[in-house]
Order: C-alpha cells, then sequence, then structure tokens
C-alpha cells in the first residue's frame, strides 16, 4: 500500500504534521485486554454499582424503571440499525425513516400535538430548544417556568438562555404542589412562552388548562414538559388541551435508565411551529416508479443547510432510542398503556397509603395534596439525605431528597412506584421509613 | 398513494382490534379509585391511533425494516467525517450488564462507585489523548460539545476581562454545526476563507483577528483531510490578541495516539465518541461529545464533575464559576461505557495504529483513484479524502449519480456535496476497519462507475435500480409535508 501511495513508511504519512508537536511517545495509557479480561474488569465495576438484584430503588424524577418486552432489545441489537448513520440516502434506509416517521406519529398522538419531530438528545434539552422556539415565534424574549419543572431542566435552560438576551423567570408553587396561579399570570405579561411540567416533578398533576388559558390571554406560547410518558395512558393529552409545544423526554418507554442516558427527548407541537422546529423531520415522499416512501424533509431549517441561521445547532439526535419508544409504544399499544398507566397509578397510591399510615408516628406526611400520578413527596422526615442513608444499609433507596434542589424541603424525599415496584418491597420502605 | 402489500405497510395498518403484545406483572396491590384522584376533565378517554399487535407481528415488521437498512455491519460505509468504523461487540455487552443498564441517574454515590470510576477513566484517557486535562462528559453529541465548549470559552472570557467579546471566526470549510453553535452562544460568525491549498489562510487570520475576536473555530484535521499545517502560527495569532482556539475534534480519528491537540495549541475542544471512540451511530444517534480543554478552563466545566476524595467517587456540584448544566444527569452514560471498553481493548499501541490505519487506507483510495476522478487538493491527506466529480461533469454526470450508482455495486454512498467550497465534493473516510480487499473493492466500483459515466450515463442517472425505492421526490415532499401517518393517507 505504501508503494501504491509512493511513501517508504507509515510515519511519512504522517508528515504534514509538524515535527515539533507530532507524539514521539506512546500515550500513558493502559494495556490493552483481551476481551475475557476486559469483560471480567467491566463486570467487576457494574458489581460495584446498585442492580435491581440487590436493591429496591423508588427513585423517579425524570428516569422511570419500566417493564420493557424482551424483544425490544433484541431488535435494537439488529445492527441494520444500530450500525447505521443518520438516513441521509433514503433508498438505503428506508427502515430507519418509517421507523421514525412511526415514531413521529405515535408520539403526536400520544401528546395530542399536529406533529412531532424525529428526537432530541432528552427531555431537558428538549425544553431549552422549546423555549427558544417560543421565543423566535413570538419575536418576544422572556420565559416563565414554573418552579415545580425538574430542576435540571430549568438549569439546562438558563445554561442555553444566559448568552441569548433571554430572560428566564420562576414562579413558584402553591400549598398543595401545583403552580401558584396568580405569581403564573401576572409574570406571563409580555412572555414569549409558559413553561409547566405535566405531571410535575413532585409527581402532582398540574392542569395544562391553566397554562393555556394564561398563555392566551397575553399572546405566549405554552409549554408543557413531560417526563413521564406513561402518564399519557391514564391523563389527557396536552395538546388536546390547547398545549402549543410539549418537550418530553421518552426514557420510559423501553430505553434503560442506564445512570442517565442515552435518552429521548423529542419536541411535539402544533402545526403553526413546524418552520421553526429543531431538529430531523421524517416526511413521506414518492420514488421515480411512484411508490411510497420517507425521506428527511423540512432540512432548510437544519445547521447543515442555514449554518448560523438554522432553528438549532443540534445534528446527531437519539434516533436508536426513538426506534426502541416506538417499539415500546406499538407493543402496549391502544389497550397496553393504559393499562401500565392504571398500574402504576395504584403502586404509587398504594405506597402513599402504606407510607403514610407505617410511618406517621416519626412525623412522615404526605408534602402535597394535589393528585398524582406514580410519584409523591413525603415529607416531615428530619433530615431527608440522612433518611435516604440509613435506608441503604437495609437495601433500599428511598426516593430523592429534595433538599439539594428545594432548600425548603430538605425534610421531604421524592417517592416513585412503578409496576417493578413489588408490595412487599413497598411495605419494607414503608417500615423501615417507620422505625 | 395505497400500498397494496402488507410487507410495505405501516404499523398502524398492521393493526387488529384485541390483539396484545404485552404482559404486566401481577396487580399486586388494590386498586385506587380515580375519582377524585385525577382532575375533572384531565382523565384520557383513549389512545386513538395506537396500534394492537401481537409480539410476532411486531417483531416480523421491525425485523422487515431492519433488511431495508444498510450499516456497517452490512457493508464499507466510507461516509467521510462521519468515521463509520466497525463497533465492536463486547462493547454492546458491556453497557448492557444490569450494574450500569439498570442504575438509577440519581442513585446515591456510594452505590454508583463502579460507574463514577468508568468516567473518571475515561476522563483521564480521554484527556491524555488530546493533552487537554479538563474534561466534561456531559454533552449528548457533537454540535452539544460544540455548544458547551463556546460556552466555556465565553465564561473564560467574561472572567478574565468581564468582556466576552462578539466574533467567532470560522473556516469556510466548517461543518454547519460550528457556526450554529456559536451563533447559539451569543456571538455572531465571520467566515474566513481558505487558501488555495485547503487549509486556513494564516494570512486571512491575522486580517480577521481583532480584540472583537472570542475564538477560531476550526477542525483539525480540516474537512478536506488536511493537516493544518500552520495551525502553532494560527494559535499563536489568536492567542497574541487575547483569543483562544476551538478545536472541532470530528476528525480526530486521524490523530490518535500520533498528535495532540493540546500540544499544538487548541484550548478547547469536543470528541465524537461515535466516531473516534467507536460507539455505534444508532442511524441517527445516540452520541457523545465530551469536552476536553486546557488545564485553566476547569472551573467552567459544566456541573456536575465526578471527582476522587478520600471517601471515593463523589459527583461534585459545588462549582461557582461552571457554565451549568448543559443536560440532564451526567451524560450519555452508555456510550461512555462502550468508549471506555474500546480504549481499553487497545491500548495505547491499538490507539495509535488506528489511526496509522486510517491514514495509509484513505491516502491509499486517493492513491489509486487520483487518475480516474479529480483530486482537487492532491497531496498527502489525513483519514479522508476529497474527489470531485469534475471529470465526469463533461458526460453530465453529477456527483449524486456517482454515489447512487455506488448503492447499486453494494457500498453506502461517500459524504456528498460537502464541504461546500469543493464543487460537487465527493469526501471518502474509509477508516481504519477496511482491509486491503475491501478497499480494493471500492476502488473497483469507483473505476467502473467512471467508466459507466462515460459510456452508459444513463445508467448512473436511473441508480439506484436494486434496491427496494429509487431516488425520491425531496423537493414535493418538503413543499407539502407529511409528518405522520392518518388513515386514507
Amino acid at each position: 500500500m505504501l508503494e501504491v501511495i509512493g511513501v517508504p513508511s507509515i510515519d511519512a504519512l504522517f508528515e504534514p504534521v509538524p515535527a515539533a508537536v507530532r507524539l514521539q511517545r506512546e500515550l500513558d495509557l493502559p494495556p490493552a485486554l483481551s476481551e475475557p479480561d476486559l469483560t471480567a474488569h467491566l463486570g467487576a465495576l457494574a458489581g460495584q454499582n446498585a442492580a435491581p438484584s440487590t436493591v429496591a430503588s423508588f427513585l423517579g424524577a425524570g428516569a422511570y424503571r419500566h417493564f420493557a418486552p424482551s424483544f425490544i432489545d433484541q431488535l435494537l441489537l439488529r445492527s441494520e440499525f444500530y450500525t447505521a448513520y443518520t438516513p441521509y440516502q433514503p433508498e438505503i434506509a428506508q427502515g430507519t425513516l418509517q421507523a421514525v416517521f412511526e415514531f413521529q406519529t405515535l408520539v403526536s398522538a400520544l401528546m395530542g400535538t399536529d406533529l412531532a419531530n424525529a428526537s432530541m438528545y432528552d427531555g431537558s434539552t428538549a425544553m431549552a430548544e422549546a423555549a427558544m422556539m417560543a421565543c423566535r415565534l413570538t419575536k418576544r424574549d422572556r420565559i416563565v417556568v414554573a418552579h415545580s419543572v425538574h430542576p435540571h431542566y430549568r438549569e439546562v435552560l438558563k445554561t442555553y438562555a444566559r448568552n441569548l438576551g433571554l430572560a428566564i423567570v420562576e414562579v413558584g408553587y402553591q400549598a398543595d404542589g401545583t403552580v401558584d396561579r396568580g405569581q403564573f399570570a401576572a409574570a406571563a405579561k409580555g412572555a414569549a412562552g409558559v413553561i409547566i411540567q405535566y405531571p410535575n416533578f413532585f409527581g402532582v398533576i398540574e392542569d395544562p388548562r391553566t397554562t393555556v388559558e394564561i398563555a392566551r390571554a397575553v399572546g405566549a406560547l405554552s409549554v408543557a414538559v413531560v417526563t413521564e410518558p406513561v402518564a399519557m395512558g391514564l391523563l389527557a393529552p396536552p395538546g388536546s388541551l390547547g398545549v402549543d409545544i410539549v418537550a418530553a423526554e421518552l426514557q420510559a418507554f423501553g430505553v434503560p435508565v442506564g445512570y442517565g442516558g442515552p435518552y429521548c427527548g423529542v419536541i411535539a407541537a402544533s402545526e403553526k411551529c413546524m418552520r421553526q422546529m429543531p431538529g430531523r423531520f421524517v416526511g413521506m415522499a414518492t420514488d421515480t416508479e411512484g411508490r411510497t416512501g420517507f425521506v428527511l424533509t423540512l432540512a432548510t431549517r437544519e445547521q447543515h443547510i442555514r449554518r448560523e441561521k438554522a432553528t438549532s445547532n443540534i445534528c446527531t439526535n437519539s434516533g436508536l432510542m426513538a426506534l426502541a419508544a416506538t417499539m415500546f409504544m406499538a407493543a402496549y399499544g391502544k389497550a397496553g398503556l393504559p393499562e401500565l398507566a392504571r398500574l402504576n397509578f395504584d403502586k404509587a397510591h398504594y405506597a402513599k397509603t402504606a407510607i403514610v399510615e407505617a410511618a406517621a408516628k416519626a412525623g412522615a406526611r404526605l408534602r402535597f395534596a394535589a393528585p398524582f400520578f406514580n410519584e409523591f413527596v413525603v415529607g416531615g422526615l428530619g433530615d431527608a439525605a440522612a433518611v435516604q442513608k440509613r435506608l441503604l444499609g437495609s437495601g433500599l433507596i428511598a426516593g430523592l431528597p429534595l433538599g439539594r434542589y428545594y432548600p425548603e424541603l430538605s425534610d421531604s424525599l421524592l417517592v416513585c412506584a412503578t409496576e417493578l415496584n413489588r408490595a412487599e418491597d413497598i411495605d419494607r420502605l414503608a417500615n423501615a421509613l417507620a422505625g | 398513494m395505497t400500498t397494496p402489500d402488507h410487507r410495505d405497510q405501516l404499523i398502524f395498518e398492521l393493526s387488529t382490534p384485541g390483539r396484545k403484545g404485552y404482559s404486566l406483572p401481577a396487580h399486586d396491590v388494590p386498586p385506587a379509585p380515580l375519582e377524585g384522584a385525577v382532575p375533572d376533565g384531565l382523565l384520557r378517554a383513549g389512545l386513538e391511533g395506537f396500534p394492537e399487535m401481537t409480539e410476532v407481528g411486531l417483531v416480523r415488521h421491525f425485523t422487515r425494516l431492519s433488511t431495508w437498512n444498510y450499516g456497517v455491519d452490512t457493508g464499507m460505509y466510507p461516509l467521510g467525517s462521519c468515521t463509520m468504523k466497525y463497533n465492536p461487540k463486547v462493547n454492546e455487552a458491556a453497557a448492557r450488564m444490569s450494574g450500569f443498564a439498570d442504575l438509577h441517574p440519581l442513585a446515591p454515590d456510594e452505590v454508583a462507585q463502579g460507574a463514577l470510576a468508568v468516567m473518571h477513566a475515561v476522563a483521564g484517557m480521554l484527556g491524555e489523548i488530546t493533552g487537554l486535562p479538563a474534561v466534561s462528559l456531559q454533552p449528548a453529541a457533537g454540535a452539544h460539545g460544540e455548544l458547551t465548549g463556546m460556552l466555556m470559552i465565553r465564561q473564560h472570557l467574561v472572567t478574565r476581562d468581564g468582556n466576552p467579546r462578539k466574533l467567532v471566526l470560522i473556516p469556510d470549510s466548517a461543518h454547519g454545526t460550528n457556526p450554529a453553535s456559536a451563533h447559539f452562544c451569543g456571538y455572531e460568525v465571520r467566515e474566513i476563507k481558505s487558501c488555495a491549498r485547503g487549509n486556513l489562510s494564516v494570512s486571512a487570520l491575522a486580517e480577521a483577528m481583532t480584540p472583537d475576536v472570542a475564538a477560531l473555530m476550526l477542525t483539525n484535521p480540516n474537512t478536506l483531510g488536511m493537516f493544518e499545517d500552520e495551525i502553532c502560527d494560527a494559535a499563536r495569532i489568536v492567542h497574541d490578541k487575547g483569543g483562544l482556539v476551538y478545536c472541532d475534534g470530528a476528525n480526530m480519528n486521524a490523530l490518535i495516539g500520533k498528535a495532540r491537540p493540546g500540544d499544538f495549541g487548541m484550548d478547547i475542544m469536543h470528541l465524537n465518541l461515535h466516531k473516534t471512540f467507536s460507539t455505534p451511530h444508532g442511524g441517527g444517534g445516540p452520541g457523545s461529545g465530551p469536552v476536553v480543554a486546557i488545564k485553566a478552563f476547569e472551573p467552567y466545566l459544566p456541573t456536575p464533575v465526578v471527582t476522587p476524595t478520600r471517601d471515593g467517587m463523589r459527583l461534585d456540584y459545588d462549582r461557582p464559576l461552571s457554565i451549568g448544566r448543559v443536560k440532564a444527569f451526567q451524560g450519555n452514560f452508555g456510550m461512555i461505557i462502550r468508549a471506555y471498553a474500546y480504549i481499553r481493548s487497545l491500548g495505547p499501541e491499538g490507539i495509535r495504529q488506528t489511526a496509522e490505519n486510517a491514514v495509509l487506507n484513505a491516502n491509499y483510495v486517493r492513491a489509486r483513484l487520483r487518475g480516474t476522478y479529480e483530486v482537487p487538493y492532491d497531496r498527502l491527506n489525513m483519514h479522508e479524502v476529497i474527489f470531485s466529480d469534475h471529470k465526469q461533469n463533461e458526460y453530465g454526470v453529477t456527483t449524486l449519480d456517482i454515489a447512487k450508482r455506488l448503492i447499486d455495486l453494494g457500498f453506502h454512498p461517500p459524504t456528498i456535496y460537502f464541504p461546500l467550497i469543493v464543487h460537487g465534493a465527493l469526501m471518502v473516510e474509509p477508516t481504519e476497519s477496511e482491509g486491503l480487499d475491501e478497499l480494493d473493492r471500492f476502488v473497483d466500483a469507483m473505476v467502473q462507475i467512471a467508466e459507466e459515466a462515460r459510456t452508459t450515463p444513463e445508467l448512473l442517472k436511473k441508480a439506484p435500480t436494486t434496491t427496494r425505492r429509487s431516488r425520491f421526490d425531496e423537493a414535493t415532499a418538503a413543499r407539502k409535508p407529511i409528518l405522520r401517518w392518518k388513515p386514507g393517507v
């Protein structure tokens, strides 16, 4: 090969790199491992982490453990799916393209919106992009966001907004855990977008109609964040309630919690947002023989065409995770998703009752009275972080101590119960909190 | 637009009422009453539009879809700038270990020590590979890394001078994400023309480099596959005026183990774990775009940062100068494990050989095809090589025709019409994964196409003809977008 190229050595190929900056040593990295040694090493590292086989976890807060039928992961391992690139050559990417088209259709139906894009990195960045889109559409520069929206999401929004001259105003929650309507309405004047989470970070079922009314009254766009899409099996879809933009995290649909990623963000919205949407779209098209198929479309919004005038800088998104979510939505389907949602609702309500009854003497109480879906806040625990630490010893992750995000809730745990939390583990948690 | 054959149907058309493809765990708690437990008007009436399928129906549907795709495991995928290398299978197994896959992102640090150890190790290894020791694994993809890196530059300038400056200089050969990312950090973009050799023009840079310029944002090797041989001078020009240099690491596969951006004056860069470090592209993501920077940028890293303490690894949130979070939780951890497995499999020699073989393969393709296709910049290239359709234009054949004909001959096409500064660009990046036999087959196919362009151009115009679908009418698709299925569509 070197002869064909006309160079004497491999080193000669690197002559375009100035000699002064060519590395004259091997990198200081650990030596190569064989596959069996690597597997053993990784197994040991994985063994240092809490796995469901050893610890019963009641953590939710934006990442939810649900049962994914086995076929989903087996099909994700079809390497025609996972070793493909973004479908720029539609003739040899109809599999990915049709799956994304089905994803867009399912997400639109789930959220009650006109359309949905091909995915975003995750829910937090989807929310930040939704806020920026609201600013472009209204030509305004202020976003109002409920304090009961996921704290990480609000942090990401601030990071994105800081240098774009966008003002972020947060409004508090009421004693029952829902957004403070009066504060919200007052802050909304002149805003581009008003954002709530549905159900909110505390698990409380916020009423999107409040947000829609407030937004419409001032010419702003209403944005609903959904971090637990299983709730959509039980609750009215935000789009049908008049919400303009839904920024969602679909991790719950067949994507492992996986220590935080990769997940599957998505933006679903009304038709009027189409030309300002970030990210990719797949559309139906016809080939030269008149046959139906699918292509990436509306690319003139995107960075590879529009460069600095694009609606977003996003390129790679969450294609494979969107495929997982598509298969999950299709598997549970019309009957299964409502059934799954109902089971989650029942488990969480059983957990609430069990904890409040067992641990009332120890001071535990339901912190917020408003209706909730599959997570809720237990207050009156003294130092909740210390309680969580104590219960770790009993093989329980009792929930999320809220003090880091809400100093006024340092006595509270956010407790989540899904269909995978067994009644006996819930009882064990209730008793442990009592002791 | 009807589709008579059930094998072409969408999942919605395959649905049959009453079919079921799921099973739920035992209902071991009493049902909770819904009345009063859900606010009035917020109970969902039904899931209109959702399908009802059996498991076998679903499996056949999605298996069928997979067969309409082409992946790296199908064959050579010389998509320039995308580094479509082989994705080792042990990495997939690693990411699926329950201790990793089922670990909740908010699990207390005490029960996440294995995951934190992987993150800390990957940060250290990426720091060593690039010579840039301040590392964040949080960004979810390359463009997200660009945004993070540019925000850190901005934060540094504000901390140092109280002034973020206004402009970012970007060569005309750059990826579209670069100007878009700079724009979303509040900067105005100035384009710098490349010189006749396909490199950054240092004189144009010197002229453009004013005290208003926050940073030069460039890719090295650049998108023409050329190493920026005056990179040290370029960095000095920028630094002398108080600016910073951002390096897009999309093409780092050419350099790992051979040269370190920290040694040639780069202040900060992102890496694409889904390019250089073998994590799969997933048909459009997920990716992972860690940011690596000079030590002085450490305070600006997104929160949290993995930090070793006497009590083990901890996530450190107390970082007052941080740019803040760019993503919920800790980043695309599943990709980070795969990259860890990759680097540990290769070791230092294997990493170096990766770059050597990637560069060898790309130069071999150039040397074999330079008589057949125009090579606009015909000298030693790095990991990718650019051809143009100049010679084939004579017969009315364009880059698109060449790309589509390659599909018929069993190859994924190269990146086409990019970089924008080459007319009809065909950007070939074979990667280190291809052996000589496969490279020769690709070269033969390209030679055959050049011959066909001369003798039977209509064959190219019609291509591809071996696929389930031929070329699409993309203009109509964009003019009248159909973005979701509806009954009767």
